[in-house]
């Protein structure tokens, strides 16, 4: 059995990365046709590093990405305090039930809807004027914080409440124990928190499209709209890109973490 | 610690971004299209069902709804078929390499959505890498793209990781000594793993489960990318009546529509996994 599970888990790593393996290898072969590999060439990065219009919409989505991940961590990380630590405050399962609705309710009625208090909010109180940009961020922040809350709420459910009661039982007052115990507990999981909401921004599509409005093309909604015209070469050097930032943050974040613990 | 100064502003941020629009969404759903800016009549204002009729009586919608539950209940189960043996095989790992076999599962979630959703067309395509692959063996091209099958197996891809997470939680924590003591009074290893390593991780595959099936209900880009004209999903439907017929009352009765539907499997996964 043990065997078998072994041979399946790598079964299941092929099903991961065939495509992103695939897609990697396209991104440097010379020719326009994706399924016929003729050499090595620069050529799809060289046409990517010259797309202004790829380039402008990568460093807005950045910086949606990194506002919105921020925001998120702020408020996930309250709101996984409170799941955790709170008790029975009023109003629990209702504040429980919106976090755990946010991160499952599918995205196009996440889109629809915040679209519509958009809408409405600049209807009836003139704020957020137009949309774009800040809608987008704070269309972002409202998705992700369910998810920072949730990684936040299981590290704190892990570590236990001994070490916060033993500071205060030296005298700390419960603010200075969160601030030298809890804090520094929690930084890891605020790190990791706030690295997938920049990742869920980063991705999205579908509530990016609903919320924003003419001049803020995101990278989803520019790459999307020239895949509907045909995968272009041009693409997979993009994401071949991104790939490579990815793999080496996340490895010399693992290495680093390994070789501290 | 003020408790108030840590909930108040999150309490906000959660009636004013998530509770606010789902109550005009479901406003909108009994008002009336006109044409102007935004495009219908103001809410509330001699509300009707008559969107709902439409919903009912129209055989389109039916069909979408049909055609998304099929999806997503493929998908939930080829997740859970592919991701359960893997979170096992992770949780069970020597402790050092958990992390980077965690990692590996959640690297390719990090490269773009759309991207990797692109890279199954040429795949699946007639004449692209899978055709080439099973032509080596004399097996006969399969004619996946743009079928129910394509849309499967890209959902499934996409959602993969977000089964084999909460698997792996609730594998990871289980004591080992529970299978050790099955095992030690005569329980084959199947045996032990029907009756005490299932069981005992039954949160986490609810969890699982709710994280794949309820999001692909409404699931717009794999569809529209690998399901052809004709995977009409609600995800799509709802998407069309917004930006393409700009009926915006008839795209909110379909999100409240929706909603309803996923509101049962909400509340089980709130009350079993969380």
């Amino acid at each position: 059995m043990r065997r078998g599970l072994n041979v399946w888990l790598i079964l299941g790593y092929a099903f991961l990365y065939v495509p992103v393996i695939l897609l990697v290898a396209t991104s440097f072969n010379p020719s326009r046709l994706t399924t016929v590999l003729t050499g090595f060439s620069w050529r799809w990065y060289a046409a990517l590093w010259a797309n202004e219009k790829l380039i402008a919409a990568a460093w807005l989505s950045l910086r949606i990405a990194a506002l919105s991940a921020t925001g998120a961590a702020v408020l996930g990380t309250a709101a996984g305090l409170a799941l955790a630590r709170f008790g029975s405050f009023a109003g629990r399962r209702v504040f429980g039930g919106l976090i755990a609705a946010r991160l499952v309710l599918p995205d196009v009625l996440v889109g629809l809807s915040l679209l519509l208090l958009f809408v409405q909010l600049e209807a009836w109180v003139g704020w957020p004027a137009g949309r774009g940009a800040l809608t987008i961020t704070l269309a972002h922040i409202s998705v992700s914080l369910a998810y920072v809350a949730v990684v936040i709420e299981a590290r704190l459910a892990d570590a236990g409440t001994e070490l916060e009661q033993a500071a205060m039982d030296l005298g700390a007052s419960p603010l200075k124990a969160f601030w030298f115990v809890t804090a520094p507990l929690l930084a890891p999981a605020i790190v990791s928190g706030w690295l997938l909401a920049f990742t869920l921004s980063l991705d999205d599509l579908v509530v990016a499209t609903f919320v924003s409005g003419p001049g803020a093309s995101t990278l989803p909604i520019v790459v999307f709209s020239a895949l509907r015209l045909g995968v272009t070469p041009e693409l997979n050097a993009l994401a071949t890109v991104i790939l490579a930032v990815v793999t080496v943050a996340l490895g010399s974040a693992w290495a680093l973490q390994r070789r501290r613990g | 610690m003020n408790r108030a100064f840590v909930l108040a502003p999150v309490w906000a941020w959660l009636l004013l971004f998530v509770a606010a629009p789902v109550a005009i969404t479901v406003a909108l759903a009994f008002g009336t299209s006109t044409p102007g800016v935004p495009p219908y009549t103001p809410l509330l204002h001699e509300p009707d069902g008559a969107n709902f009729a439409v919903l009912v009586a129209d055989f389109y919608y039916g069909s979408a709804a049909v055609q998304s539950l099929i999806l997503a209940t493929a998908a939930s189960a080829l997740c859970l078929l592919i991701g359960y043996p893997m979170a096992l095989a992770i949780a069970r790992a020597p402790e050092r390499w958990r992390s980077l076999l965690l990692l590996l599962v959640m690297l390719p979630f990090w490269t773009g959505f759309l991207l990797r959703v692109t890279a199954w067309i040429g795949l699946l395509r007639d004449g692209g890498w899978l055709d080439a692959a099973l032509g080596l063996v004399g097996i006969g091209a399969p004619h996946l793209l743009y079928t129910r099958w394509a849309m499967a197996i890209g959902v499934t891809y996409a959602y993969l990781p977000f089964m084999i997470l909460p698997l792996y939680a609730r594998l990871s924590k289980q004591d080992p000594a529970l299978e050790d003591a099955a095992a030690d009074l005569g329980a084959g290893q199947w045996t032990v793993l029907r009756t005490v390593t299932w069981p005992l991780s039954w949160p986490g595959v609810v969890a699982g489960l709710a994280l794949v099936f309820i999001p692909a209900m409404g699931e717009y880009v794999i569809p529209e990318l690998l399901g052809g004209p004709a995977a009409q999903t609600l995800g799509r439907a709802l998407w069309n009546e917004f930006f393409t017929n700009r009926d915006w009352p008839m795209a909110a009765a379909l999100a409240t529509a929706l909603l309803a539907a996923l509101l049962g499997p909400i509340l089980y996964f709130r009350r079993s996994a969380a």
